[in-house]
């Protein structure tokens, strides 16, 4: 059963991956991103960071990306958790976590998970910088991540 | 009625995060919706103007200019995210 969790406090990725692999002999590969929050940002040192979000839309978002990659991928179980309130560099920002027969699924899946959580669900960050306040610019970089799993592109995986 | 829901730098534009609004008769998608906002001015005209910097959810899915709206739907206006 996957789990989905928008949470303003800390998450333990050591616990949480423990409990994908308790009492599942079936597990033979488990991969985990953590994204952190840095101190700096297109040339800004950031103080503090808050983390917006749209309650409803991004639990619902968050089912369907990860419906999506168990449809695409044999893999055993998710954990998906993302902060959201103010967060300072080095908190952790978000967790995924999956569990699998063997590897490769687990990488697969656990990139794609990222690649569209980072631009099909509705959180946004504002940026605290000592010129200011300033909400982050969606990136480039990450729309083309995300295209890289569309079916027919010649660099789909 | 439909509900209306701003998110992150619109919300501060606009300086308001909610809205009920009783659905005009010539409002029936996403584009229509937005012209009508648009034409209150100000803000709206200036915030609602720049379709790159926009997107709209209707009933908490990802909706395009043609998806309709009909009374009961909820419907917000938010910039790309930036979430991760």
């Amino acid at each position: 059963m996957p789990t989905i969790r928008i949470q303003t406090e800390d998450f333990d990725a050591g616990a949480e991956i423990a409990k994908l692999r308790a009492g599942n002999p079936e597990v033979g590969a488990i991969a985990s991103f953590v994204g952190v929050c840095r101190d700096l940002n297109d040339g800004e040192s950031v103080a503090t960071m808050t983390l917006e979000h749209y309650p409803g839309m991004t639990e619902k978002a968050l089912a369907t990306i990860v419906d999506e990659a168990i449809a695409r991928w044999r893999i055993l179980d998710v954990t998906v958790v993302h902060r959201v309130g103010e967060l300072a560099p080095t908190d952790q920002i978000v967790l995924v976590v999956v569990s699998s027969g063997h590897r490769g699924e687990a990488f697969a899946a656990c990139e794609f998970l990222m690649d569209y959580l980072k631009t099909r669900a509705p959180f946004w960050k504002k940026e605290q910088t000592p010129a200011g306040a300033r909400w982050v610019e969606a990136r480039g970089s990450d729309d083309a991540a995300a295209a890289r799993w569309t079916p027919g592109r010649k660099d789909a995986a | 009625m439909i509900k209306l829901l701003f998110f992150a730098r619109l919300r501060e534009d606009l300086g308001t995060s909610a809205e009920d609004l009783a659905l005009p008769a010539d409002v029936t998608t996403v584009a229509t919706l937005r012209a009508h906002l648009m034409a209150r001015g100000g803000a709206w005209a200036s915030v609602l103007a720049n379709g790159k910097a926009l997107r709209v959810a209707v009933n908490q899915d990802m909706a395009d200019p043609a998806t309709p709206v009909k009374p009961g739907d909820e419907v917000a206006f938010f910039p790309p995210v930036t979430g991760g």
